[in-house]
C-alpha cells in the first residue's frame, strides 16, 4: 500500500514553489473560451423581461406582439397574471430570438401591468421594517453581571452595507439539446459536478442525460452554485426552439439579483478592566439577505470573551436572495468585533495591538499562530513607529494618518473529490476530475501534484476538468477545493505510481517497487540512484492498455486539514476636508497549512485584500426607499477600485514547521475577512472618531467628523 | 465584397453614448428611436441606412471582414456574435470597465461603445492580434510570469491597453503606464500582479507590490 503523504521538503521539485498558472497564456491571448464566448451553430440569444417593481402583483400580461415577431423563436411566461413579485428584476417572461437586438425588441414589445404593493428595502432602519424575525438571545457566562462589574464599558454601533459579487463574466450559460432527452450546457458555474441533477429535476430528464461544461470561468466568489431560474429557462427555450440558446445576464441583473452579501448592523457593548482585559460582550445585531434569511454573523468574532449575550434579527427586504459571498458571515462578524475592540482600546488609551496580544488566549487553539502573525505584521508595517493614540497623529494639515488591525479564521476543510489518473503506455499522464477552475489556479494545482508525484515536468502532464463527464468532485465554495482536488489527485497518482514501480522492479533488479522512486523523468533505485530507467520505458511496462486509477477524498493518510489564522494591518490617510480615504500600506500575514503553489497562493491573498479595499471603501448596493429600486446596477456607480486605489500591499505567508506539516488547508476565504476591520480601525485611528458603517465613502467620513450635509 | 455606396458615405462617428444623448434630447418631440433617427439623418445629410441589416466591411487585425448587420450593432457585438472573435469581453457594456478594449487606428477605445457601421475604413486591432498562446508578446509574457490574471475575464482588455500605451511611449514611467490602464477594472484583485508585470515591462528592478 502506498503511503499517502506529501513529499518531504527536500524531495519537492514543484510543491511550494512559485509556478506560473498553466492556463494564463490562453487568457492573455484571448484564446480562452468562457461560457459567455461559446457560439454554437444557429444559436439564438435568450433574455428575460424583469420586474421594474420591488413588490407588485402582475395584473395584465400580453406577449402576443412579441410572439408574432418572426425573429422570436421561443417564448415562455415564467410568472403569470396574479403572481406576487417580491423583488425588483424578478423574472417574468423569457424569450429567445435570432440576435440580441431582435431579443430586446421582443422584450420591449411585451406588455405587463402591475398592482404596485408596499415595499421595504432599507434594513439599516430596522425600526421601519414591516417584518422582522428576531432570533433567540444566546448567553454564555454572566454577561449582564460582568458588564455591571466592568471597570470600563464601551458602547458602539457598527455595520456593513450589502454588496454585490459583480462577477465580470455574468451568470449564465449556453444550452443545446442533442435530442429531446439529452442536454449539453456550457455554464459559468462553481459547481460542474453538481449542476446536472439540478437541471435534470427542473427539466424532468435523467441526471445522466445532462452534461455540464465549464471550460473557463469568469469569477464566482460564492454566487454560482445553482442552475438558477435563468439556467432552466435557457434550457427550456433551447428545447422549444430546437437549437442552442445563449443566455447571459446583463450587468444590471448581475449586480441586482445574481450576487448579494447580506448586510449586518450591530449595537455593541464591551466590558473590560482598566488595563485592557476583555470581560464581557453584548450585541444586538440585525441584517438582511433580501427575501431569504440573512446570515447571522459570528459575534464576538475569534476573540471568545468569557461573558457573552447576543441576539440577531433577520430583516426580510424586497430584494433578491443573498448568496454566499467569499467567507460567508465572517467579514461582518470581523468588522463588528474588531471595531468594538479597537474602540474599547481607544477608550482606555491603550494600543489596540497591545490589547489584542493581551487577550490573545481568548482566540483558542490558534492563539500562538495569531501571536506570531501579529508580531510579523507589526514589523512589516512598523507598527511601533507609526502607531499613535487615536486622532493624535503628527502634522497639522488636513490629511491624517492612522493604523488599524483585524484578525480572522476560516475552516477550509477539503471537500469530497474523485480524481481518475490515467497512465498511458507511452508515458503520458492525465488527471480527469469533475472540478472547475474559477481563476484561483486549481488546474495548475492538480497538474503540479500529478507531476510532482510522477517526477515529471508540469507541462508533461495533462489535466482534464470542467466537465461533468469526469469523476464527481465537490463545488468550489468555502475554500474547500484545493484541499479536495489535491488530495484525490495525490492518492490516485500514488496508487498509479505504485503499480508502475511494481512492474518496473524486475528491470532494475530489485525485489519490490517499494525500493524505487520517481525522480526527474526517471524511475530510480532509492539506495542506488545510479540505477535508473527512463519514465517512458517504465510506463511501457504496464502493457498495451492504459492504467486507470481512481483517487478519493476523504481517504487514507493525512493530506489536508482545517482551521487557519490570519492577521491584517492597514495604514490609511484621510483627507478631513474631502473625506477621501486612501490606503497607504496594507499587510497580510496568512497561514494556510501546506502551500502547494506559492505564486497563486500569494495572488489569492493579494486579490482578497483588494476585494477588501473595495468593500471597505467603495462597494455598496444603494437602494432607493421610495421606488424600491437599486440605484447603482452598473459599473459606473457600483464602484470597484482601479490600479491607483489599493495602496502598497505586502503579503507574508506562514511556512515551515508547524505550518507545512498540517497538510493543505483552503485559502480563498480567509484573507478577505479582515480588510474591512483593519481599514475601518485605521480610519478611526487617523481621524479620532469611528465611521460606523462601511463603505467608508467621503460622505460617511465627513458625517462622522460632523461635517456632513 | 464591393462596398455599399450608401454605407461608405457615412462619415461621422456615432458613439452609442451619442446615439442615446441625441435620442434623449429629441424624445420631447417624438419617440426615442424616431428622434435619434432624425438626428442621424441630419448628420448624414439625408442618406439613411437601416434599420434592417446592411452590408458592412470591417478591417480587423489586418483582414477585411464582410458582414450584414443592423446599424445599431456595436463593434463588440459584431466581433463576438458575428465574427466569433471572443477575446474582447462584454462586462459592463457601457464604457466603464475596459474588458472590451480594442485599438481603432492605434487609439484605445471601448468596443461596446462604438457602432460597427461607423468604423468602416478604419483599422481595428483586437487582443487576438497581440500574440497567441504559443507566441506571446512581451506584454503577455509579463502578465503570465507575474500572475497578473486570475479568472482572466478582464485580462485581454488590460493586455490591449498596456500594449497600446507601451507601443506609443516606450520610455514611459510606471506611474504614467498605470494611468494608461486607468480605464480597466479587475474584480479578482490582480493589481499586485499587474503592477509587477508593468515593472518588468519598463525594466524596473523593484517589485514591492506597490499598486
Amino acid at each position: 500500500m502506498a503511503e499517502y503523504k506529501w513529499p518531504d521538503f527536500s524531495k519537492r521539485s514543484l510543491i511550494s514553489k512559485k509556478i506560473s498558472r498553466l492556463d494564463a497564456p490562453s487568457k492573455v491571448s484571448g484564446e480562452a473560451k468562457y461560457s459567455y464566448d461559446v457560439n454554437r451553430p444557429g444559436m439564438l440569444f435568450g433574455g428575460i423581461l424583469r420586474s421594474p417593481h420591488a413588490h407588485a402583483r402582475i395584473t395584465k400580461l400580453d406577449v402576443s406582439a412579441a410572439l408574432s415577431m418572426p425573429s422570436v423563436k421561443a417564448l415562455r411566461v415564467i410568472q403569470d397574471v396574479g403572481t406576487e413579485i417580491k423583488w425588483e428584476m424578478d423574472e417574468i417572461v423569457s424569450v429567445a430570438a435570432v440576435n440580441e437586438n431582435a431579443l430586446y425588441d421582443a422584450l420591449g414589445a411585451i406588455r405587463v401591468e402591475f398592482e404596485v404593493l408596499p415595499h421595504f428595502v432599507t434594513e439599516e432602519l430596522k425600526e421601519k421594517a414591516p417584518k422582522s424575525n428576531p432570533g433567540e438571545a444566546q448567553i454564555i457566562g454572566r454577561p449582564e453581571e460582568a458588564l455591571a462589574e466592568s471597570e470600563v464599558v464601551m458602547e458602539g454601533y457598527y455595520g456593513l452595507a450589502r454588496v454585490a459579487h459583480c462577477c465580470l463574466e455574468s451568470h449564465g450559460q449556453v444550452c443545446e439539446w442533442e435530442d429531446d432527452q439529452h442536454l449539453i450546457a456550457w455554464c459559468s458555474t462553481q459547481n460542474v459536478s453538481g449542476l446536472p441533477p439540478q437541471f435534470a429535476e427542473a427539466l424532468d430528464i435523467p441526471a445522466a442525460n445532462v452534461r455540464v461544461i465549464t471550460p473557463y470561468m469568469g469569477g464566482g466568489f460564492g454566487s454560482k452554485f445553482s442552475v438558477d431560474r435563468w439556467g432552466v429557462e435557457c434550457a427550456q427555450l433551447a428545447r422549444k426552439a430546437g437549437v442552442a440558446v445563449k443566455m447571459m445576464l446583463l450587468r444590471d441583473a448581475e449586480i441586482a439579483i445574481a450576487g448579494d452579501r447580506p448586510s449586518a448592523y450591530a449595537k455593541v457593548k464591551v466590558g473590560c478592566t482598566a488595563d485592557g482585559e476583555l470581560t464581557a460582550w453584548k450585541s444586538e445585531s440585525w441584517g438582511s439577505g433580501g427575501v431569504s434569511r440573512a446570515g447571522n454573523p459570528p459575534l464576538p468574532y475569534v476573540v471568545q470573551i468569557p461573558n457573552i449575550k447576543k441576539q440577531h434579527t433577520a430583516i426580510p427586504t424586497h430584494t433578491g436572495s443573498a448568496r454566499a459571498w467569499r467567507a460567508p458571515n465572517h467579514p461582518q462578524g470581523c468588522l463588528i468585533t474588531m471595531a468594538a475592540i479597537e474602540d474599547t482600546a481607544a477608550k482606555i488609551g491603550m494600543d489596540p495591538l497591545e490589547l489584542m496580544l493581551k487577550n490573545i488566549h481568548l482566540t483558542g487553539r490558534l492563539a500562538s499562530i495569531y501571536q506570531q502573525e501579529l508580531n510579523i505584521g507589526a514589523k512589516m508595517i512598523e507598527w511601533e513607529h507609526n502607531w499613535h493614540p487615536r486622532g493624535e497623529g503628527a502634522g497639522s494639515g488636513p490629511v491624517k494618518y492612522g493604523l488599524g488591525l483585524g484578525i480572522h479564521t476560516w475552516g477550509g476543510r477539503a471537500h469530497a473529490s474523485n480524481c481518475e489518473v490515467v497512465v498511458y503506455p507511452d508515458g503520458g499522464v492525465e488527471a480527469r476530475i469533475g472540478s472547475q477552475d474559477l481563476g484561483v489556479g486549481t488546474g495548475t494545482i492538480i497538474a503540479l501534484v500529478l507531476a510532482e508525484t510522477f517526477g515529471l515536468g508540469i507541462k508533461e502532464v495533462k489535466v482534464r476538468m470542467g466537465d461533468s463527464r469526469y469523476p464527481q468532485s465537490g463545488p468550489s465554495g468555502g475554500s474547500t477545493t484545493v484541499g479536495g482536488v489535491s488530495s484525490s489527485t495525490r492518492r490516485a497518482a500514488l496508487d498509479a505510481l505504485e503499480k508502475v514501480l511494481n512492474v518496473t522492479a524486475p528491470a532494475l533488479g530489485v525485489e519490490s517497487g517499494e525500493q524505487l522512486e520517481a525522480w526527474k523523468g526517471t524511475i530510480r533505485v532509492k539506495e542506488d540512484p545510479s540505477r535508473h530507467i527512463d519514465w517512458k520505458r517504465a510506463a511501457a511496462r504496464i502493457g498495451p492498455a492504459p492504467l486507470t486509477v481512481m483517487g478519493r477524498n476523504p481517504g487514507p493518510g493525512s493530506l489536508n486539514n482545517s482551521g487557519v489564522g490570519g492577521i491584517q494591518m492597514a495604514e490609511v490617510s484621510v483627507d478631513t476636508e474631502t473625506g477621501i480615504v486612501k490606503i497607504e500600506r496594507f499587510v497580510a500575514v496568512q497561514d494556510c497549512g501546506l502551500i502547494l503553489n506559492m505564486k497563486t497562493a500569494r495572488s489569492q491573498v493579494f486579490g482578497a485584500m483588494i476585494q477588501g479595499v473595495a468593500y471597505a471603501l467603495m462597494e455598496e448596493k444603494i437602494m432607493d426607499p421610495v421606488t424600491g429600486k437599486l440605484l447603482n446596477p452598473d459599473m459606473e456607480f457600483y464602484k470597484l477600485p482601479g490600479l491607483f486605489d489599493v495602496g502598497q500591499l505586502k503579503v507574508h505567508m506562514m511556512t515551515g514547521p508547524g505550518y507545512d506539516d498540517r497538510g493543505v488547508i483552503g485559502l480563498g476565504e480567509p484573507p478577505v475577512i479582515s480588510p474591512g476591520a483593519a481599514i475601518s480601525n485605521a480610519v478611526a485611528n487617523a481621524i479620532g472618531v469611528r465611521v460606523p458603517t462601511l463603505p467608508l465613502t467621503p460622505d460617511r467620513v465627513l458625517g462622522a467628523l460632523g461635517k456632513g450635509v | 465584397m464591393p462596398k455599399d455606396k450608401k454605407v461608405e458615405s457615412v462619415k461621422s462617428d456615432y458613439s452609442r453614448r451619442e446615439f442615446f444623448r441625441t435620442g434623449a434630447t429629441s424624445a420631447l418631440t417624438g419617440s426615442l428611436v424616431a428622434g435619434a433617427a432624425t438626428s442621424i439623418a441630419e448628420a448624414v445629410k439625408g442618406e439613411l441606412v437601416g434599420p434592417t441589416e446592411v452590408p458592412v466591411t470591417l478591417n480587423i487585425n489586418g483582414r477585411d471582414y464582410s458582414l450584414k448587420i443592423e446599424p445599431r450593432v456595436t463593434l463588440l457585438d459584431a466581433l463576438r456574435n458575428h465574427l466569433d472573435l471572443t477575446g474582447s469581453k462584454r462586462v459592463c457594456d457601457r464604457g466603464t470597465c475596459g474588458a472590451c478594449t480594442v485599438l481603432l487606428d492605434g487609439e484605445v477605445v471601448y468596443a461596446c461603445s462604438l457602432l460597427a457601421i461607423s468604423l468602416q475604413g478604419k483599422k481595428i486591432l483586437t487582443v487576438e492580434a497581440v500574440g497567441t498562446s504559443d507566441q506571446m508578446d512581451p506584454v503577455q509574457v509579463a502578465f503570465v510570469e507575474n500572475d497578473a490574471s486570475q479568472c482572466g475575464f478582464c485580462t485581454p482588455g488590460f493586455i490591449v491597453a498596456c500594449k497600446a500605451v507601451l507601443d506609443k511611449c516606450p520610455e514611459i514611467s510606471k506611474r504614467d503606464l498605470k494611468k494608461g490602464l486607468g480605464g480597466n477594472l479587475c474584480r479578482c484583485g490582480t493589481y499586485a500582479g499587474i503592477h509587477d508585470a508593468l515593472a518588468d515591462l519598463i525594466h524596473e528592478e523593484v517589485k514591492d507590490g506597490r499598486v
